[in-house]
Parts: structure tokens; C-alpha cells; sequence
């Protein structure tokens, strides 16, 4: 037993766990501010929470610091792991959340938007994405992982529809059988190991050089299982495309980026070691897995009428497509991964902000569905600038260059060419061609149909019928990202590979 | 402004293209040509500075875009890009001045000077990234140019059109970045500048790959025969300058990047193809010829007759040598201008009856006297009439070709018979005869603004047919270094002897020497 009596301050090295006890904070201060004063508006929660993620966001700046100083850091009873990925990782969450949280000041009033506790639960949840990408250990990260999810579905909830009550319970639903399955896994390995860090789980195993490789495998499984559905692995997606049609196009757009970025950073830790220890099973099975979702995904959304439903498909579709990152396990792929997701944080936000923008409460009768196909007809005539934002962003998600995913591809891919996989960057060349054709339909019914009557004569305010400066501002913040993203390239590489490489991944 | 006139050349176009936004509709026009003229005299300018002596890249440009990956902008022009980039600027000119009214007209224009940057993009480009870059950019104005001013069918035509060049350029790179790798084994740096890649002599087994991979990138736009089924749609859908412009210069980037890519990266493959493509060639050139012959269509008989044509030039580069190399360059820009014209004047007749049966008309002769002789000349010219500028470029490439195979060669020069044969009836079908249908009895002549386009086009077809020199000079000085360079690349006993040693020529060394 360890007593706390011989433990100094200092070897618990707390400033590990500054970034994330800032918005815990954050989220405490709002509620407080709630209790204090009731029926503030929300702008004042909006900019609060920016500034909580400003401070979070100079906080993992000192972090990044010292890592790269002093190399990794353990801290608190070496439960916390601050690492390269965990820095990267968490740079991604934080930006993308200021990025996502002004979306809130929209024109039309929203009712979750109204409540404080929207806020707070925001704040928490990142607090628990940021506890799962910087621990090594099993109840740590189970731990993160719930404490965001079950804020995350009530974020959904929130959103206050039939869909939206839908959603979050298919969410919910799905993630319990997926803690489920987690808590099983992680059992599976302190059996096997009489540990739950995952580098003293490898250790072990290594050292017994595999010997009960059948229970491993097991363990293994369930934690598959339990990833899948949080990364929304073809066959453990069916919950992504309703969770993202229920929840508004905003809360989609950033759940098709935050959680899937924690857990493919806890999936590179649990997964790359069984890699490269030659698990060919693991490695025929992450194979099956990459192909399918990525194919299987881009072809379900070839056949979708809904523009949400559509984008849907395709994050899954992109998630097969960083999967195959795990796969490979070569420090470029990891990069890639990162470099990856970055590009494809400002494209999508991006995407479904220009959908938020356009959503209407009240659907008119050629609509079937918030944002259906028909919608977007003829958009280049009533509302042009609109229209050409909106088909820079299909064009970057398609992979063209020279727009974001474009570079985050081509790393990918070569990724795969310089390790071997040889049929395998063929494939995902071919499936960016297959995504072509239903982000190219998004484009044709813009570009090329005939606006619809109605649209004509209120001059496409349709589309931007949601939108405020601040919206706007993300939007063309976006943009950059989008259109610009080779210019800050080289630095952006350098920056991941180094942190990628120096925390031995 | 010399050592960047490359890159004003590029983006000059495109920023003119955003300014544009703000002009007046009723402006759009004027200003579309009045920048497109200065480009055009931007182009001149670039041939009026080139070196004619020096074989290798001039006017080379450098800045560091990913170096930790081996993406920089480099940027060069030599004898067989030069005048391609020309002839795409000469293009976009005089089909935005003979442009003729349409609805939206300011987003056309703006969409054609996007479309003018991808197209001198990709000639001018010497990294394979950028390359691709463009390559794949000019996708995006074509598909709109179709899908939004085409045909009935437009959408489908311009959707085939995207989804079949965007998946044959994705398979592409992946090759290149298998090239890269290669490169990066061999010498540690990632690097993806098309010059370095010249100095890297791959085993035959990979070059094999490599040159398919490539292949199904280049074949699809050109489009070689089994890929060639978007072509006709296209061309039968798009809007008049969309079909001059496909035909003139973007079908060409895969003939082009030919020259570029596959005969000097990968000589001991391009050998082992040489066959194989050949005949692919000629079934294309006899196929499509036949397949012309069918059409009711009059827009139908010139794309498929432009199909054919861009057979001869595969056929040409595929002779690996200096002859047929130059000729197939030289007939590229011929088949642009030719196949240009021919498009601009199916449009003259589709303005004034709106529609391409040539069951419709006939006599036409009586009627639109002037029409009919600048249709004729250029008739003369697409069957490869001598004097005439497709004459010179078919002549030059089946007499490199010959020296490689005699039978293919011949098989060839009776499928340009069979060009004749076509060309002659769909002539005979539209203009000969009584004028049998009524509404043709009034169709006013070829006016100022189609002359504007057609006079140009018809002084070059017969100035470049009776003394080609000043363009085949330069062409024929870079080919030569081309033709060297996969000599001396070449590793197996029937490559060396496939492609011939151009004894005399010491400048191949300032292509390389240029990349550092």
C-alpha cells in the first residue's frame, strides 16, 4: 500500500493535470454564476467559455513546452501521461471546441442554447476528452471517456426534438454497450497482466512473449468492440448517421471530430503495440475493418437524399480511412493521422456550419428532411457566395487539391506506399474517387439545377437564414483552414512528426 | 518579371478571374477578353524570350512549399511545353471573344479564367505535386462549364466526365507517390520535382507498375481507347467553348503529360508498351474513324473524329524517337487548333438553328458561302491535306513510327483515309445539294464576332502547314534531350536499341543540372 505520508507535493507533478482541471473549473464558475444570478443571456456563457478554453489553450502551450524540453511526463501516482499525442490531441479538442462554441450565437433562438448547464456540460465534457487522450491507464481513460459521453448525450438531448430525444438515446444506448465491452476488455488484461497501464500491460505480455495469446485476444476484441462504436467502425456504426441527423448540425459537426480524436489516440496506445508485436490476427482483422468502413460507408452515402445523413456516412467514412493509420503503425502514418485530422477539423466544422446556417425551423413542402438535396437546388443563383463556400468544402472533403484533405491524403496514402501496404493505399485511392461522386452531388444540385420557386423570390435568405457575424467569422475561419491549409503545412508536419516521434509512436 | 512570368502567366488569369466578381453584367465580356488578351500577350512575350538554342527548362521558378516532404513549387518551361501554354492562353482569347450570349455570362467568364490557371498550370508545372495539383483543379470549371451551360443531359455528361478522370488521376498518385518513395530510397530526401525524378534509374519490374499506374491516369484523359466513352458524352453536352476548349487543351494534358512523365521516368517500360499501345492506338484511330462515320450528329462526327486524331499522337509519341516525339507534339497543337476551329463553327451553325442533325441541313453552300469555305479549309485540314498544319504533325509522327514498325504504320495511314472518308460525306451531307429544308434558306453568314475567332485559327492552320519551322525548331531541340535522356536511362539490350542515340547532343546535362 502506498501512504500518502512519504509522497511529496512535488512527485505528483500537479501541473500535469492543469489543462484539464481548467475547464472543470470553468464549468463550475458558469454554474455558479447561475445559482448567483439566474437568466443571463447567452452570450455571456459563449465568451465565458471561450476564455476557459483560451486558458486551457496556454496551459497545453506550457505543456507542449516542457515536452519538448524535457520529454514525457508522468504525473499523479504515474496515472497521468503527458505525452506527444496527448499535447497534439489535446490541441485539436481545444481548438476545434473554440472553433465549435460560437456557434451557439445564432440568429434564430435555439432552446439548448438558453440554459447555462449547456455550457458547464460542454466544459466537463472536454475536461473528460482530455483526461482520455493523456493517461496510459485503463480507469483513467474509462473514466474520461464516461464523463464525456454522458455529457455529450445530453448536449444532444438538449436540442429538444423527437429526433433529437431519439438520438441521444440510440447514443447512449449504443456507448453503454461500448463501456461495456470496454470495462470487460480492460478485465480481460488485468487478469492477464496484473496491471491496467497500458505500457506495463505490453511489458508483460512481451515478456511472457505472449503466451496466453487466446485471452489477449479476447480482451482484444471487446476493446475493438468498444472502439468501433466510439470511432463508428463499420458494423458498429449504425448509431452515427441518426445520433447526427437528431442532434443540430453544429453538435454533428463536432461529434464527427472531438470524441473520434480521443479515441483514436487511446486506440494508437492500446492497439500499436499488439501491432508491432506481429499479432497477424490483429492485423487481418484492422485490415477487414479499415477496407469495409471505408467502403461499405462511401457507398451507403452514395444513396442518401438527406445532405446531414450524407456527411455522416462520409465521417464515418473518413474515420476507416485514418483507421488505417493503427494499421500501418509507422511514425509518418501516426503523423498522418494527426496531420489528418487537423485538415479535416476545419473542413468539416466548416461544412456542417454551413448547414447550421441554413437550418429553418419550419420545413417547407419539398423538404423532406432539414437539409435534403432538393434544399441546395440552384443555390449559385439566389445565394452565390453561399453556394461556392459550401462547394469548397465538398471539394476538400472529395480530396482535391489543393484544399485541406488533399495534403492529409496524400500523407496518408503515402504512408501506406512507403510501409508496404501497397493495395491497401490503392484502395483508399479508389475510395476518395467513390466519395467523389456523392460530394460532387451536392455540388451539381448547387451549381447546376434550377433554384426553386420560392427560394428565388426571398432571395435565397434561406440559407443564410441562421447566420450572425460570429457564425460568419467561424465560417471564414474555416475557409483559411480550408483553402490555405498548404501554407502552414510544412510547419504543422514538423510539429506533429516531432511530437509523434519523440513520444515513440 | 521575366524570371516570374510563369507564375503571372498562372495566376494572373485566376486573380483577374476573382476581380471579375465586381464587374457589371453587361461588362463581363469586354473585360473577360480584354484579360484574356493581355494574357495571351503575356504568352508571346514568354515565346519572344525563349532561348530557342537551349533544350533544357528556362524561366524556372523555386519556392519551398512542404520541403520536409519534398513538395516545392518549381515551376519551367521548355520547346514542348511552351507552346502548348501559348496556345492555351491563345484558346481561352478567342473563345471568350466569340463567346456568344448565354444566360449568367459573368460566372462563365470568371469560370473560364479559373479554367485558363489550371491549364497553363499543369503545362508549366515541374513537381509532380503541383502537377497534380492543377491536373486535377481543371476538373472543377470543366464539370461546371458543362453541367451548368450543356445540353439536355448535361448533368450526367459532366458527372462521367469528373468521377472517370478523378478516379484514373487518383490511381496516378498513388504511382507518384511510389515514385517519391523510390526516390526517397535511393537517395534519402523526399523530393517529387519531376527533374529529380529524371535522374533515377528504376529496375524494369517497377518501372512496370509504375508506368501503369501513370498509364491509367494519362489514357483516361486523353482518352486512349477502352476509357474513351466520357468523351463523346462530354463533347455532345457541353456548350461551344466548353467542347474548344476540352478538345484544344485539356485533352491534351494527357498526351503532354506523356512526354513528361512516362517516356523519360520509365524507357525500358515505355518500350515494353510501346506495342501494346500502339495497337490500342490504332484501334482507337480506326474504331473512333468508323464509329464517326455513324453519327447523325454533327458535333458527334468532330469529337469522335478528334478521338481519332489524338491516336495519331499517341502513335507518334510512342515511336520513341526524336521524329516522332516532335511530331506528335507538333500535331497536339495542330489537333488543338483544327479540332478547335471545328467545334467553334459546329457552334456557328447551333447558334443560328439550335440544332446538330445534319439531316437538317444541306445546301448550305448557297447560302452561307464564307461558313462553308472556312468549314472546308478546316475539313482540308483535320483529314491532313498537305499544306495544310495537321499535315505536318501526322507526316512527322507516322515516320517515327515507321521506323519502329512498318505494318502498324501502314495500318495507320489507311485509317486517315477513313478520316477522309467521313469528313468528306458529313462536308458533302451539310453543304452540297439543294437547300431541302426551308428554315435554311435564310441563315445569315458567319457575322463579325464568329469571324474574329475563325479568321486567326484558319491563318495559323495554313502559316504553320507551309513553314512549321519556328515552332518545330524548339520542339525538336527538347525532344532531342528527351529522347537522349531515356537512351541513356535505358537498361535493357532492347530499350537501347528501341531508342535511338541522338549522337551530338551534350545540352541533356542542363536538364539536370538546372533541377539543383
Amino acid at each position: 500500500m502506498l501512504s500518502l505520508a512519504n509522497i511529496s507535493l512535488e512527485s505528483l507533478n500537479l501541473i500535469t493535470l492543469a489543462p484539464m482541471l481548467i475547464p472543470i473549473i470553468g464549468a463550475l464558475l458558469i454554474l455558479v454564476i447561475d445559482i448567483i444570478k439566474g437568466g443571463l443571456d447567452k452570450t455571456l456563457y459563449v465568451v465565458l467559455s471561450i476564455l476557459i478554453l483560451a486558458l486551457d489553450f496556454g496551459a497545453l502551450l506550457e505543456s507542449a513546452g516542457a515536452f519538448s524540453k524535457d520529454g514525457i511526463m508522468l504525473g499523479v501516482f504515474d496515472v497521468m501521461l503527458i505525452d506527444g499525442l496527448a499535447i497534439i490531441s489535446q490541441f485539436i479538442i481545444v481548438l476545434t471546441s473554440i472553433l465549435f462554441i460560437p456557434l451557439a450565437l445564432t440568429n434564430k433562438r435555439f432552446h439548448e442554447f438558453s440554459y447555462p448547464e449547456f455550457f458547464a456540460l460542454f466544459l466537463f465534457m472536454i475536461s473528460g476528452f482530455q483526461f482520455m487522450v493523456a493517461s496510459d491507464n485503463l480507469i483513467l481513460i474509462f473514466v474520461g471517456l464516461e464523463t464525456a459521453s454522458l455529457a455529450l448525450y445530453t448536449l444532444i438531448a438538449m436540442h429538444n426534438r423527437d429526433k433529437s430525444f431519439e438520438a441521444a438515446v440510440k447514443y447512449f444506448t449504443m456507448g453503454a454497450l461500448a463501456a461495456g465491452f470496454y470495462s470487460f476488455g480492460s478485465m480481460v488484461f488485468y487478469a492477464l497482466t496484473g496491471s491496467i497501464e497500458i505500457n506495463q500491460i505490453a511489458a508483460v505480455l512481451e515478456a511472457n512473449n505472449y503466451a496466453d495469446i487466446g485471452y489477449v485476444l479476447v480482451g482484444v476484441v471487446m476493446m475493438l468492440g468498444s472502439f468501433g462504436f466510439k470511432l463508428s467502425v463499420v458494423p458498429f456504426h449504425t448509431w452515427t448517421p441518426d445520433v447526427y441527423e437528431g442532434s443540430s448540425a453544429a453538435m454533428a459537426g463536432y461529434m464527427s471530430i472531438v470524441p473520434k480524436i480521443a479515441a483514436f489516440v487511446v486506440a494508437m496506445r492500446l492497439f500499436e503495440f499488439l501491432i508491432h508485436a506481429n499479432i497477424v490476427w490483429l492485423e487481418v482483422v484492422l485490415y477487414a475493418l479499415v477496407v469495409i468502413t471505408m467502403t461499405a460507408a462511401n457507398i451507403w452515402a452514395l444513396v442518401q437524399s438527406d445532405v446531414k445523413r450524407m456527411l455522416a456516412y462520409s465521417s464515418i467514412s473518413h474515420a476507416g480511412f485514418v483507421m488505417a493509420a493503427i494499421l500501418i503503425g509507422t511514425t509518418q502514418s501516426n503523423s498522418a493521422l494527426f496531420l489528418y485530422w487537423i485538415l479535416f477539423s476545419f473542413t468539416n466544422l466548416g461544412a456542417f456550419s454551413m448547414l447550421w446556417i441554413s437550418r429553418q425551423k419550419e420545413l417547407p413542402g419539398y423538404q423532406k428532411s432539414d437539409h435534403s438535396f432538393e434544399k441546395f437546388s440552384g443555390m449559385i443563383k439566389t445565394s452565390p457566395m453561399a453556394a461556392i463556400v459550401m462547394g469548397l468544402f465538398m471539394l476538400s472533403l472529395a480530396g482535391l487539391p489543393p484544399f485541406a484533405l488533399f495534403w492529409g491524403k496524400i500523407y496518408m496514402i503515402s504512408s501506406a506506399v512507403t510501409s508496404g501496404y501497397t493495395v491497401l493505399a490503392l484502395i483508399m485511392a479508389l475510395n476518395s474517387a467513390i466519395a467523389g461522386y456523392y460530394y460532387i452531388k451536392l455540388i451539381v444540385f448547387m451549381f447546376m439545377k434550377d433554384p426553386i420557386a420560392s427560394n428565388v423570390d426571398n432571395n435565397g435568405q434561406l440559407y443564410v437564414a441562421n447566420a450572425t457575424t460570429a457564425l460568419k467569422t467561424i465560417i471564414g475561419f474555416s475557409i483559411i483552414g480550408t483553402v490555405f491549409a498548404f501554407v502552414a503545412l510544412d510547419s504543422l508536419l514538423e510539429f506533429v512528426t516531432a511530437f509523434v516521434y519523440n513520444s515513440g509512436y | 518579371m521575366l524570371d516570374h512570368i510563369l507564375s503571372i502567366l498562372i495566376f494572373f488569369p485566376a486573380f483577374a478571374g476573382v476581380m471579375g466578381f465586381m464587374i457589371n453584367k453587361e461588362s463581363m465580356r469586354a473585360y473577360g477578353t480584354a484579360v484574356a488578351v493581355i494574357e495571351f500577350a503575356l504568352s508571346l512575350w514568354l515565346w519572344f524570350a525563349f532561348d530557342n538554342n537551349v533544350s533544357g527548362m528556362q524561366f524556372m521558378e523555386h519556392i519551398a512549399l512542404v520541403p520536409s516532404f519534398g513538395i516545392n513549387y518549381i515551376l519551367g518551361v521548355d520547346g514542348i511545353s511552351l507552346f502548348i501554354i501559348i496556345m492555351a492562353s491563345f484558346f481561352t482569347m478567342i473563345g471568350i471573344a466569340s463567346l456568344s450570349p448565354t444566360h449568367s455570362i459573368k460566372n462563365m467568364i470568371i469560370t473560364l479564367l479559373f479554367l485558363q490557371m489550371t491549364m497553363i498550370g499543369v503545362f508549366a508545372a515541374l513537381d509532380a505535386i503541383v502537377f497534380y495539383v492543377f491536373w486535377e483543379l481543371s476538373l472543377v470549371p470543366m464539370l461546371y462549364l458543362i453541367g451548368a451551360w450543356g445540353g439536355p443531359n448535361r448533368i450526367y455528361a459532366s458527372v462521367k466526365f469528373f468521377l472517370y478522370t478523378f478516379t484514373g488521376s487518383l490511381v496516378m498518385l498513388v504511382g507518384m507517390l511510389f515514385m517519391a518513395y523510390f526516390f526517397y530510397q535511393a537517395t534519402g530526401v523526399w523530393s517529387f520535382a519531376i527533374l529529380d525524378w529524371y535522374r533515377l534509374i528504376l529496375p524494369e519490374s517497377f518501372q512496370l507498375w509504375l508506368f501503369a499506374a501513370f498509364f491509367v491516369g494519362f489514357a483516361i484523359k486523353v482518352p486512349m481507347f477502352p476509357f474513351h466513352t466520357w468523351l463523346p458524352y462530354a463533347h455532345g453536352q457541353a456548350p461551344t467553348i466548353g467542347s474548344v476548349i476540352l478538345a484544344a487543351v485539356l485533352l491534351k494534358m494527357g498526351t503532354y503529360a506523356f512526354i513528361r512523365f512516362s517516356l523519360p521516368l520509365f524507357p525500358d517500360a515505355s518500350v515494353f508498351f510501346m506495342y501494346p499501345i500502339a495497337i490500342l492506338a490504332i484501334i482507337m484511330i480506326i474504331y473512333t474513324a468508323m464509329v464517326a462515320y455513324a453519327q447523325k450528329d454533327i458535333k458527334q462526327v468532330v469529337a469522335y473524329s478528334s478521338v481519332s486524331h489524338m491516336g495519331v499522337i499517341i502513335l507518334g509519341t510512342f515511336a520513341l524517337n526524336v521524329e516522332g516525339i516532335s511530331g506528335s507534339i507538333f500535331l497536339m497543337i495542330a489537333h488543338g487548333v483544327v479540332s478547335g476551329a471545328l467545334f467553334l463553327l459546329v457552334g456557328v451553325i447551333y447558334d443560328r438553328r439550335h440544332t446538330k442533325l445534319m439531316s437538317e441541313f444541306g445546301g448550305l453552300a448557297h447560302v452561307m458561302p464564307r461558313y462553308a469555305t472556312i468549314f472546308g479549309l478546316m475539313l482540308m485540314a483535320s483529314v491532313g491535306m498537305p499544306l495544310t498544319i495537321n499535315f505536318v504533325g501526322e507526316f512527322l509522327s507516322l515516320l517515327g513510327f515507321y521506323q519502329q514498325s512498318h505494318i502498324l504504320t501502314l495500318l495507320a495511314g489507311i485509317a486517315i483515309v477513313v478520316g477522309a472518308i467521313y469528313m468528306l460525306t458529313a462536308f458533302k451531307k451539310i453543304f452540297y445539294g439543294e437547300v431541302t429544308n426551308e428554315e435554311n434558306r435564310n441563315l445569315p453568314d458567319v457575322n463579325k464576332r464568329e469571324l474574329l475567332a475563325l479568321i486567326p485559327l484558319s491563318i495559323i492552320t495554313i502559316w504553320l502547314g507551309i513553314y512549321p519551322a519556328p515552332v518545330l525548331g524548339p520542339i525538336n531541340n527538347s525532344v532531342e534531350s528527351v529522347v537522349q535522356l531515356m537512351h541513356n536511362k535505358a537498361t535493357s539490350h532492347e530499350a537501347k536499341m528501341r531508342i535511338p542515340n541522338v549522337t551530338g547532343v551534350v545540352i541533356t546535362k542542363t536538364t539536370t543540372k538546372e533541377a539543383h
